[in-house]
């Protein structure tokens, strides 16, 4: 168990910039609003419990799960719900959130604070799926899908290995590292909680191999819980993405359109095993995450727990902000994150970190012609063509970008970064889905 | 202001600038052979070859395609040192000149430049003058180790020449492999020196700029081919030492066929590019009127290049054995 | 010598014979009984292979042309070709053709570089339907035009182009042959297809923000604040989800005027009036 394991096709090695790998968790602090979108996971918006005027204190459901694809949202501060209205999200479009104005500190009773780590676990597996709903946890590495749907097993399949990924192959990112150093034992906990809900004894928590500290301390730990194991992985990106990490570690490939669990995996971020724990061991629902604040114009590139609603601006002026900085600012990370308009927009549950690019490296290249070199054929994860789904999007020939497999892009970046040419690879591959699925 | 754009919002530092200004380091060593062997003659040569490709491509770009100014991406460099390599020392230059014409007028911008060709443009502009004026560019001059301003020296065949007029059962004068390695042998230009290119080789490789495939399958589809020839006939003028380090093999499969625009894009299809050029350079050398065919082979192979792409796509993610 | 030349010419001339006979042979045997009406038919359209009729390209229309009967007939249209097209084909039928009033792609949005300016800054791909993906777009209104002229790029008839100084493209009714093109790949759906009107006179709403006045008018100063004075003009004008609509009943002629001038923001378009040209305020 101890080869180094990567994904067999494509990848690339971006610069890594964890700049941040060094820094502790610190607490963000309290903001003086926070703005708490019922909406933060995939599927239906939950349903407001409360109203304006209500006092609410830390933990307290706010927003309630409408449907099974859904989450439970929960207040992250005490305080007066001020406000339940349509505010700008990241990305500028509207979302409903609920304004909580900031009284004092005070934390619904039941949630155990104390630092104490607790190991036993003597929930059932029914149980532990329903706290983990009660809980609100959805999948914190970026997707956020709601983590009890991914915990129940269809009754026609079977669950075999529970894989954590720890591999954060996202230049800049360090929350997930941070983490894995120092709440090592309540991950592999976690992991111990969600193998019991899925009825198995196989676990792996997966690691990128410049991850050493938190390679060192979770095998300590490892050593203490049967059936937990890590594996430790190549560096490349993108060893994070679900398909790539489950072909890395077991040696198969997940057939297309089909779903991890169909052929007996089930991925898990770190960050939601230590939800997990929390919520089953600590009583504690999910209203807060640790956020990585980073990029070449912060003074102070920091890991941060945060609140869920607590607006960006407030955590990049905490981190400290270059003079005059006009960049970009970034949620997620520099491969797939996502630019935002807003610099107030609240972190959500997937939030993993907030970066702010220099403005020199804020625009686009110019794209210059392709010289065929090959560089997006060899980078590609999935084994596609860039250049060839990029010709027929230019040539509106839709039937040859499907012939070409372009549905299959996990649309990771890797083509357009390595592009000499700075041709927008990735650009056209999400063109060609957006009018796949319009066809549809 | 806020800036956005899609992701990735970080590239890679290698840009196709830097890819070309890493080939044209790489191309140094065969141009400081050049000029130690050849003297004023190389030096001549190269400028010509170089100055009238990148003014050939300035003038379209300006006059005739009315676009942006693409000199600047440095390919027009490589495909005049290119061009130059496969000249003699002793080219006139207006023939040069034409040569350049052909290199990026037709073969390159005429099919709408950098990256769309189909052809190498260094070899189109090479054969072309090869069958335009067969005698001035088989007359080549015999290197002499920096004697620079060597007025007119005598001519001396190259060793696939020499063992191509051969009579059966003959024993050639042949320059000894340390000769040959080191590049005190007649030639064209970049021909000559084994060394020199195979340390521009292992800088393309060490840079990344290109993968071991094409040479390795190349280089190795004519050693054994010519060795199972020579294993069975013992005939000398198919040994095949002599014929990996004489003619324009090495410069061919590591300038030339390694070329990104006229190779295919995946490890398979650069394999069976490869093999193709070693098995018509054989071919071409063993049975036809020429001594030489590493130029007519890639030049044959090029035109198989989107035939070849079509066929050897990946296999993808998730979707079975294709 | 003469021997060579004839001996060629005979050997040549015997294979072209061949070949010529079993050609003729094979398209004998494999030749396909077609209607000739769809040719003719085929003929007659525009064949901009446009896909507006909902067929796959005018030959696949001209199929279903010389296939159906009356009653089916009179549901095919050829949007580019029109009532004269279809009054052709018609002809060639022996049946009547349905006659339908002429119109043209209207853009309903206002969203000018002036009335709604730039936010962020956007770099990369000029794609609206990539941009729309990556965030609300520059202006900040969340059903505006992009300004980056997807539309344009679609439009096989040079219909549209993006005037430089509003950033926010025009129809020309001259080349527009409303076959929906715009339509389609709009991400945020502005186009609309309305009868070309009397005297090229139409009325509409040009504005699809669907957000509370105050927010719509924030981002945008042409945006439409739902404030009924339109309905007060005519009736038929109706404001739902904070969004007026005039539907192509309501005459320009008579009404048009009078709405435009009721509007505060300039979010109606009235193009009979040559004061106020479109798309400027």
């Amino acid at each position: 168990m101890n080869n180094k394991k990567t994904f067999s096709i494509g990848g690339i090695h971006p610069d890594k910039h964890k700049i941040s790998s060094h820094i502790a968790i610190s607490d963000a602090g309290l903001p003086a609003e926070v703005f708490i979108p019922v909406k933060q996971h995939i599927g239906s918006p939950a349903k407001i419990l409360v109203q304006k005027g209500d006092k609410v204190k830390v933990g307290t459901l706010i927003a309630d799960a409408d449907g099974i694809i859904s989450a439970d949202v929960h207040s992250s501060v005490s305080g007066e719900v001020t406000k339940i209205e349509d505010i700008q999200s990241e990305t500028g479009y509207l979302e409903q959130v609920i304004t909580i104005r900031v009284e004092g500190d005070e934390f619904e009773p039941g949630i155990d604070r104390s630092p104490d780590i607790v190991s036993e676990i003597s929930q059932n597996a029914e149980e532990i799926i329903e706290i983990i709903r009660g809980a609100g946890i959805v999948g914190m590495g970026g997707a956020g899908f709601p983590t009890p749907v991914k915990t129940t097993v269809p009754e026609d399949k079977k669950a075999e290995i529970l894989i954590i990924n720890g591999i954060e192959c996202e230049p800049y990112l360090t929350a997930d590292d941070r983490l894995m150093v120092e709440k090592a034992e309540q991950i592999v906990i976690g992991a111990k909680i969600i193998n019991k809900a899925l009825g198995i004894q196989n676990a792996v928590i997966a690691i990128d191999e410049n991850k050493p500290q938190a390679v060192e301390i979770i095998r300590q730990i490892t050593k203490r819980y049967v059936g937990v194991n890590v594996q430790v992985c190549k560096t490349k990106y993108p060893q994070g993405g679900e398909r790539q990490l489950i072909q890395a570690l077991t040696g198969k490939e997940v057939p297309a359109g089909k779903h991890p669990i169909d052929i007996g995996c089930i991925v898990q971020n770190v960050g939601t095993v230590f939800a997990v724990y929390e919520a089953v061991m600590k009583h504690k629902p999910l209203f807060e995450r640790i956020v990585t604040v980073s990029g070449d114009d912060i003074l102070n590139p920091s890991n941060f727990r945060v609140r869920i609603g607590t607006p960006a601006s407030f955590l990049i002026n905490k981190a400290g902000l270059k003079e005059n900085s006009v960049g970009k600012v970034i949620f997620g990370g520099p491969m797939m994150g996502r630019a935002i308009v807003n610099m107030d927009a609240p972190v959500t549950k997937t939030t993993s970190g907030i970066l702010v690019l220099p403005e020199s490296e804020a625009y686009k290249p110019d794209e210059t012609s392709c010289i065929r070199c090959g560089k997006c054929v060899a980078a590609c994860p999935v084994g596609l063509q860039p250049y060839a789904i990029a010709r027929s999007i230019r040539e509106n020939d839709l039937n040859e970008a499907k012939r070409l497999s372009a549905r299959e892009c996990i649309e990771c970046g890797s083509c357009a970064y390595t592009c000499p040419a700075r041709i927008p690879l990735l650009d056209f591959c999400k063109l060609a889905k957006y009018e796949f699925k319009k066809r549809k | 202001m806020l800036k956005i754009s899609t992701a990735p919002h970080i590239n890679s530092p290698v840009t196709t600038q830097s890819i070309m200004r890493d080939v044209i380091i790489a191309l140094c060593p065969a141009i400081l052979v050049a000029l130690l062997f050849f003297g004023v003659g190389a030096l001549k040569v190269i400028v010509t070859s170089v100055a009238a490709c990148v003014l050939f491509e300035y003038l379209i770009c300006r006059y005739l395609l009315k676009t942006n100014n693409t000199t600047t991406d440095y390919s027009a460099i490589i495909t005049g040192i290119l061009l130059a390599f496969n000249l003699p020392s002793n080219m006139p230059v207006w023939m040069i000149l034409i040569g350049a014409f052909v290199a990026i007028g037709i073969t390159k911008m005429a099919f709408g430049g950098l990256g769309k060709n189909i052809f190498n443009p260094a070899l189109a502009g090479r054969v072309f003058l090869f069958i335009s004026f067969p005698v001035q560019m088989t007359s080549w001059p015999k290197p002499q180790f920096l004697n620079f301003f060597n007025g007119d020296v005598e001519t001396a065949a190259t060793t696939l020449g020499i063992l191509k007029h051969l009579g059966k059962g003959e024993t050639p004068q042949l320059p000894d492999y340390w000769q040959m390695f080191v590049g005190n042998i007649g030639g064209c230009l970049g021909e000559v020196s084994a060394v020199a290119l195979l340390l521009g080789l292992f800088y393309m490789l060490y840079r990344r700029i290109i993968t071991w495939h094409i040479p390795f399958y190349y280089i190795s589809t004519v050693f054994i081919i010519t060795g199972i020839f020579w294993l069975i006939t013992n005939d000398i003028r198919i040994e095949p030492v002599t014929q990996l380090l004489s003619g324009g093999l090495l410069l061919g499969a590591f300038f030339m066929a390694t070329d990104y625009t006229t190779s295919p894009m995946t490890k398979k299809g650069q394999i069976i590019f490869a093999v193709g050029c070693g098995i018509l350079t054989v071919i071409i050398r063993k049975y036809s009127a020429y001594p030489e065919g590493v130029s007519f082979a890639i030049l044959i192979m090029n035109a198989f290049v989107p035939l070849i792409d079509r066929y050897t796509s990946q296999k993808i993610y998730g979707k079975g054995d294709k | 010598m003469s021997h060579l030349i004839f001996s060629n010419i005979l050997v040549l001339s015997s294979i072209a014979l061949a070949a010529a006979v079993i050609l003729y042979l094979v398209s004998k045997k494999f030749a396909v009984e077609e209607n000739p009406l769809i040719d003719e038919i085929e003929g007659i359209l525009p064949n901009a292979n446009c896909g507006a009729c909902g067929k796959a390209g005018c030959r696949d229309f001209a199929k279903s042309c010389a296939n159906a009967d009356e009653a089916t007939f009179s549901g095919l249209f050829c949007p580019v070709g029109g009532n004269k097209v279809m009054k052709k084909i018609a002809e060639l039928k022996g049946v009547s053709a349905a006659q339908k009033e002429d119109t043209v792609a209207v853009l309903r949005c206002n969203g000018t570089c002036k009335n709604a300016p730039d936010k962020v800054e956007y770099s990369g791909m000029k794609s609206c339907r990539l941009a729309a993906g990556v965030s609300v777009g520059r202006s900040g209104c969340p059903d505006g035009c992009l300004r980056f002229g997807d539309c344009v790029n679609v439009c096989r008839f040079g219909a549209l182009h993006i005037d430089k100084n509003t950033g926010i493209p025009v129809v020309d009714e001259t080349k527009c042959t409303s076959c929906g093109a715009c339509v389609n790949i709009c991400p945020r759906k502005l186009f609309e297809i309305r009868p070309k009107g009397k005297d090229n006179k139409r009325v509409y709403v040009a504005c699809r923000n669907t957000q509370k006045g105050a927010m719509a008018r924030k981002n945008c100063s042409a945006a439409c604040i739902a404030c009924m004075k339109c309905t007060k003009v005519c009736e038929q004008v109706s404001v739902e989800n904070n969004l007026s609509y005039i539907p192509t009943s309501v005459s320009a002629e008579q009404y048009g005027q009078q709405l435009a001038e009721a509007c505060p923001t300039g979010a109606i378009i009235y193009t009979g009036n040559k004061g106020i040209k479109e798309n400027e305020q």
